[in-house]
């Protein structure tokens, strides 16, 4: 590339509001770029979890209080701006979990394992799947007697589409895929995915934890019966998440579970649920989670999720270039910034990743490496682990060239 | 190189590179495998005694980081001609001082699998995997 990249978002403004970005690591600026394991905070979310507390902190819902009206007030405002970020046509399509990992659950348990579901009913998911969307239909299996199938993905790191001709049938009667691999960046087209579902009379579940924080989403348009996010991917506080779900697809499952909140009345041995989507939010909730969360979801809109994608394919397009020119150093998935989100998974010829993340750490860059809870993916790709690097609103192609810097030390380190 | 890169010393890196008693063992009366489920860092530990109980012949297989191959490496060479009694004295921190390198939590793991796969190869069934 001639020139570097023209940049979209004001990178060093957004930096200024993350105050970990201030700090050093091992005497080094910090680059931080594991946003796929979890993002960094702006002081806007993290002052908005501390007002909670010193405020008006009071649990939801039940308080007659002021102080009990405000924390609602706030805790809904913050399913609103939610609902409102994915398109969804009204709040009561949000549930508030603790992770995206809850979230595949209720719908394993609740649709699949205590819901519809009959023995021999059929599950198709895709080999790139996090563990978070293997395991919990593995409990449907395992229970429930379901049968579970898989989308294989190409040797670039797409899935191989003309499978679900196969795949799908009368028997299917769910079907769940990332809208975007953790590993290979992939964005899958799930839009046609649910259509195929939809046309077999099956429920399309999909695990949006690496797609929410960084492009836009219009759960209408993608036509999808459920969609499960994190908070703290997306600039929100860890231990809060979110379920969305059509209307007859809630209605269509059962509680995980029981206790405070989800209930209409209880009598000794029997109760009758509240509605949906309090029905799934027994126990007091992560409030301050959640208004934390709808205070990232305000930031994000700021920025606007367009430009957050448009800035995010600048910068891995960035780094696919400088990677390629890299010897002895492999890249995994599309080479296609239109086909892949800002993650990079990689590899070092006769490095370890977990050197090249200590040796990279002691640079002040912060990548991740294992095996990515995507061990099915590991597998079909012959790989007992990657590194991985993933951007972020606050990464600039200053930060991409600190970690191709970091690379040429490891290679040194190794030779 | 800044001396914060104390994970890689010379010590270290020259085992990774030029393991010693690395492969196979296939008559040893001691054997034992374990991996180290987060990374995936495998070692195998092959061992035989001879008559007077004394390691005769030891030798690792294995993959994984230079941390995890390295200290399987220096293991070897601490273990042959020992008597059974002292390879049954030997704790993790006289493998540790041995690797003579600052290691986190994390890498701990990495380090200590090789002493863990002595354990198993031992008969000791609670070993901690560190």
């Amino acid at each position: 590339m001639a020139k570097p990249a023209k940049v979209l978002l004001n990178v060093p403004a957004i930096k200024a509001d993350f105050p970990i970005l201030q700090r050093k690591v091992h005497d080094r600026r910090l680059v931080y770029l594991d946003s796929a394991a979890t993002s960094q905070k702006p002081k806007q979310v993290i002052d908005a979890t501390s007002d909670f507390y010193a405020r008006y902190n009071a649990n939801v819902h039940r308080a007659i209080y002021e102080l009990g009206e405000e924390a609602t007030r706030e805790y809904e405002g913050a399913r609103e701006k939610i609902a409102a970020f994915i398109r969804a046509k009204s709040p009561n399509e949000i549930v508030f979990t603790k992770s995206t990992t809850e979230s595949l659950n209720v719908v394993a348990y609740g649709y699949g394992l205590k819901g519809k579901l009959q023995p021999g009913d059929e599950i198709v998911g895709t080999v790139m799947e996090h563990h978070s969307n293997h395991v919990p239909w593995h409990f449907v299996k395992d229970h429930k007697g379901a049968v579970l199938k898989y989308v294989d993905v190409t040797d670039e790191g797409t899935l191989r589409m003309e499978q679900y001709d196969d795949l799908l049938t009368k028997r299917t009667k769910i079907v769940t895929v990332a809208l975007c691999s953790n590993v290979l960046g992939t964005i899958n087209p799930v839009k046609e995915i649910a259509k195929r579902a939809h046309e077999v009379g099956a429920v399309c579940v999909v695990d949006a934890a690496q797609a929410a924080p960084h492009m836009p989403i219009d759960v209408q348009d993608l036509d999808v019966d459920f969609l499960a996010f994190s908070g703290h991917k997306m600039l929100g506080p860890t231990g809060i998440g979110v379920l969305y779900g059509k209307p007859e697809a809630l209605e269509a499952t059962e509680p995980l579970l029981g206790g405070g909140e989800m209930i209409r009345e209880v009598h000794l041995g029997r109760a009758s649920w509240n509605d949906v989507p309090y029905r799934f939010e027994g126990g007091t909730p992560n409030i301050a989670g959640a208004i934390g969360l709808g205070v990232a979801v305000d930031y994000l809109t700021k920025l606007g999720m367009d430009a957050v994608r448009a800035h995010e394919m600048e910068v891995t397009q960035y780094a696919l270039e400088k990677f390629e020119r890299l010897k002895g150093v492999k890249t995994y998935g599309p080479k296609d910034v239109k086909k892949k989100a800002g993650v990079l998974a990689f590899t070092i010829d006769n490095a370890h990743p977990h050197d090249v993340a200590s040796i990279l750490d002691v640079e002040g860059i912060c990548v991740r490496s294992g095996h990515h809870c995507a061990q099915p993916l590991m597998e079909r790709f012959d790989l007992p682990a990657t590194a991985r690097a993933s951007f972020y609103v606050y990464n600039d192609l200053e930060d991409v060239d600190a970690l191709v810097a970091g690379i040429k030390r490891v290679q040194e380190v190794f030779a | 190189m800044p001396a914060t890169y104390d994970l890689y010393q010379d010590q270290i890196l020259d085992h990774y590179k030029h393991p010693r008693n690395k492969g196979p063992l296939p008559d040893a009366t001691l054997n034992a495998r374990d991996s180290n489920p987060l990374c995936g860092d495998e070692v195998i530990l092959h061992l035989n005694l001879d008559g007077s109980h004394q390691v005769s012949e030891v030798r690792f297989e294995g993959q994984g980081c230079a941390i995890s191959q390295a200290s399987a490496s220096i293991l070897t060479t601490m273990l042959k001609g020992l008597p059974r009694a002292d390879v049954e004295a030997l704790n993790q921190d006289a493998l540790l001082k041995k690797l003579g390198i600052p290691l986190s939590v994390v890498r701990l793991k990495c380090a200590l699998l090789s002493h863990h796969v002595l354990r198993l190869a031992l008969g000791d069934k609670k070993t901690d995997r560190a």
